[in-house]
């Protein structure tokens, strides 16, 4: 007869036989990401989550290493000629897509033209494109009107929209519609079965996936080496259970653990907390140029003398100075094109009252300032609490409007006056590697309200820097050239730089081989 | 009572279509443009508008609505506008831990709440009537996450008796399946036990004070009879109207502790969809809810009659 012990004791063994299950599927990798890959075509959206999703799925011609140089991927190799006008690729031999299909130059072709519809990168090298074409099933030819020296950098670019290769039946589709499959050639396979939006994404190893042969894995370039049979994302949207998930081994890895609960993490001895990202994100205050008091140039550049990195970036990352870098120019720190140019302005303790006597010799009346603030989205919200306290205290008359950052977004296409739901300004963060060169550089640029950016900042100087850049030959004249763009940002003040942070990435000792960069899931392994 | 029913069922159209043209109209007006989340920071405003057009955003409201009704009424809910999956497949993918953690949860509560509240009842005044109602002080005071995260810290990481987070269906096992769900049925039951309980008291109070059940007891029924047979079926119907109308509070519930065990139920896919402007997903969730709440309300009005025979329709 079974007793009641009995019983309640199989019963915790049944309720136990999941951990059982966890400690098995050596071969499977469980992570959490940043968020739900809720859009999956790369192309479609800059979000970065679709960006890690889209380096699972799609490989490019050119990987990118920790230097941000390129390196051939599915490229066997490139060629130059007729002075820099003539660029073929060549394809690596045995590449395949997912359906089983060869992939071919003018699936290539394809997609290049359909990203270069999206991307702010594509757009200038098609615009430097008198004619791209597939002489033959293994070459990419570009013939150029000018040589453009960043085209591999340009289709090896680590940063969202990325040159995802695609078969030509998709990348035909518009560059507004989303693809309705997830067909590449990279190293994983898309389990569409098994997708539950807002919860689970699931790939596989994709079998015919041939890595390239020598070099070393670094950011996106190297053999990319898959020791895991399937990996699975699971979304976790609250931080203290995602942590909870890691601590108790029911995942591997987090892909963005809170800062506040990275000191818990980093006790427990069986996970490894590091920077996996040097370039980190790069915080901006957008002022918009159309409406008073920030269309005076004066008081833009007043204002800047009234802006304390430090504060922002404490208010996002804490006291830890480890995990920022402060000043920052106008681009990443820790880059090449990075400079000191002008950012003497950031330096030293803040002087409200000679920054508010400053504001109003400029010119500034007492307009409304509105600032809008996304409470849903704590960094960006920590970001608009310090902005709404350092302006204030410059005498700026400040209308703090809280809001989620969905309306945020549509809010901030409109060009109306402030008494019409126009804005004034609002703070955001752009991935350090947006920020490598002016050419990925949205902030940077100030085509005027007509085709420009939120924002709206015109500057034929900044411009024409810009356009220099792109025509320099080395990088010497590159470094010289984002000098002067960072002494003109600093002069026009199309945005403020906030300063640099990074963020931590969290696994369990069980696995090694994660790369530097963002998350990629080639390299590692079980320990 | 069949008649009534098929009334009741037949009322819930016009309250449907209520509810739709009050949801639609709601995010139609309601800041917040998912072209301009799609499109993301370098996008120009042709790009913006291209999208908007893509999805069908740009036409007016009669027309958008007049489609979707249509479409509601062919039994089609519609395309989420992120996923490009039809509405109906991912509430399906959902439903399932919804329905689960809502059902476990009234077991549950039932389960706990009436015996609690009879008990404080019968012994009112005691230690065993204070016991009870600190509880369901206390139940009403902590919120769901906190009660939550308590469960988790305790049950998953110190004792390691349950999973921190996730969901595993029920064909894959009872015991995997029950054991996802121990911690986020708990927590969301604490609420909900402490208001059966203390509704359970004062009703059964109430009833305890009747002369039908000092007849029975100086005809020398026991205490058990008289609690379980004779007060708490006349106890019931308040009983059962709070449980009814508390289904609401539990959808509520249920979107906060699907959040904090990482349960992919419909409670995150509605607040997913509301953060980023998918109007088919938000249409379609609430719509469901709705119609659940209703059918909720119907059982409980039908059930009246099974505990009170005088209830007639």
């Amino acid at each position: 007869m079974i007793g009641r012990r009995t019983l309640l004791a199989a019963g915790a063994a049944t309720l136990a036989a999941p951990s059982i299950v966890a400690a098995q599927g050596s071969r499977v990798l469980k992570f959490i990401p940043q968020s739900d890959v809720t859009v999956l075509d790369p192309i479609w959206t800059t979000a970065y989550v679709t960006r890690n999703h889209g380096y699972m799925v799609f490989d490019t011609l050119f990987g990118s290493n920790g230097k941000f140089e390129a390196s051939p991927q599915m490229a066997e190799g490139l060629t130059v000629e007729n002075d820099g006008k003539l660029v073929r690729i060549t394809l690596r031999p045995g590449l395949k897509f997912h359906d089983g299909t060869p992939v071919l130059a003018r699936d290539c072709v394809a997609s290049i033209q359909r990203w270069g519809k999206r991307d702010t990168y594509g757009q200038t090298l098609l615009a430097f494109t008198e004619e791209l074409s597939a002489p033959d099933d293994k070459t990419i030819q570009f013939r150029l009107m000018a040589p453009f020296p960043l085209l591999p950098q340009a289709l090896g670019k680590p940063a969202s929209n990325f040159a995802a290769m695609m078969p030509e039946r998709l990348a035909r589709t518009d560059a507004f519609t989303q693809v309705t499959e997830m067909v590449g050639s990279g190293p994983f396979r898309f389990n569409a079965k098994e997708r539950v939006p807002g919860s689970q994404v699931v790939y596989e190893r994709f079998a015919d996936y041939k890595p390239r042969e020598g070099g070393v894995p670094d950011w996106t370039a190297g053999p990319k080496i898959v020791n895991f049979d399937r990996v699975e994302w699971r979304v976790i949207p609250d931080a203290a259970t995602a942590a909870g998930a890691l601590q108790n081994n029911e995942v591997d890895w987090w892909e963005n653990p809170t800062q506040d609960l990275v000191p818990l993490l980093k006790k427990n001895a069986n996970i490894n907390v590091f920077v996996q990202d040097p370039t980190g994100q790069v915080a901006c205050m957008r002022l918009n140029h159309l409406n008073p008091p920030f269309d005076n140039p004066a008081i833009r550049r007043a204002l800047l003398k009234a802006i304390s990195q430090t504060d922002f970036q404490q208010a996002v990352v804490g006291d830890n100075p480890d995990m920022f870098h402060v000043p920052a120019g106008a681009f990443c720190p820790g880059t090449p094109m990075a400079s000191e140019a002008g950012l003497e302005v950031f330096k030293g303790p803040r002087d409200y009252a000679a920054a508010k006597k400053a504001i109003l010799e400029a010119g500034y009346k007492g307009e409304k300032v509105v600032l809008m603030a996304p409470t849903d989205f704590p960094i960006l919200k920590a970001l608009a609490d310090v902005g709404a306290d350092m302006l204030t205290k410059c005498g700026f008359n400040v209308d703090y409007q809280a809001s989620d950052w969905g309306s945020v977004v549509t809010r901030r296409a409109k060009k109306e006056s402030i008494d019409k739901g126009g804005w004034s300004l609002f703070h955001t963060f752009w991935a350090g590697g947006d920020q490598l060169n002016p050419v990925g550089h949205a902030f940077m640029r100030a085509q005027g309200p007509a085709t420009g950016m939120f924002g709206w900042p015109t500057s034929p100087a900044l411009e024409t820097l810009r356009d220099q850049w792109i025509a320099a030959s080395d990088l010497g004249s590159q470094k010289k050239i984002a000098a002067d763009l960072q002494l003109q940002v600093l002069n026009d003040v199309p945005y403020i730089p906030l300063g640099q942070n990074f963020f931590n990435t969290a696994h369990r000792k069980s696995i090694t081989g994660v790369l530097d960069g963002f998350v990629t899931f080639w390299n590692v392994r079980r320990a | 009572m069949l008649t009534y029913a098929a009334k009741r069922v037949a009322a819930t159209i016009p309250v449907m279509a209520i509810v739709a043209f009050l949801v639609f109209s709601l995010l139609y007006i309601a800041p917040g443009d998912p072209a301009a989340i799609i499109a993301g920071d370098q996008a120009t405003p042709a790009d913006v508008d291209r999208i908007r057009e893509s999805l069908g955003l740009d036409r007016p409201f009669v027309v958008r609505f007049a489609e979707w009704v249509w479409r509601v009424l062919n039994g089609d809910l519609g395309q989420s506008i992120f996923t490009n999956l039809s509405v109906t497949h991912m509430i399906g993918q959902r439903i399932q831990p919804t329905v689960s953690l809502m059902v476990l949860t009234l077991i549950l509560t039932i389960c706990v709440a009436v015996p609690m509240g009879v008990a404080a009842a019968a012994k009112q005044g005691t230690w065993i009537d204070r016991l009870v109602m600190m509880v369901s002080v206390s139940g009403f005071s902590v919120p769901v996450f906190v009660v939550g995260y308590l469960m988790a810290y305790v049950f998953a990481l110190q004792l390691d008796l349950f999973p921190v987070q996730g969901y595993t269906p029920i064909a894959n096992g009872i015991g995997p399946w029950l054991s996802n769900l121990v911690l986020p049925v708990v927590t969301l039951s604490a609420a909900f036990v402490a208001l059966i309980a203390r509704v359970t008291r004062a009703t059964m109070l109430e009833v305890l004070s009747q002369d039908y059940v000092r007849t029975a007891r100086a005809k020398g029924v026991s205490q058990r009879p008289v609690l379980f047979v004779h007060a708490l079926k006349n106890a019931a119907v308040p009983v059962i109207t709070v449980i009814g109308l508390g289904v609401a509070s539990l959808i509520g519930g249920a979107v906060v502790t699907e959040s904090v065990f990482a349960i992919p139920g419909v409670g995150r896919l509605i607040v997913d969809a509301i953060l980023r402007r998918d109007y088919p997903v938000i249409q379609g969730c609430v719509l469901m809810f709705s119609f659940l709440y209703v059918l909720v309300n119907l059982g409980v009005d039908l059930l009246y009659t099974v505990f009170d025979p005088r209830i007639r329709y």
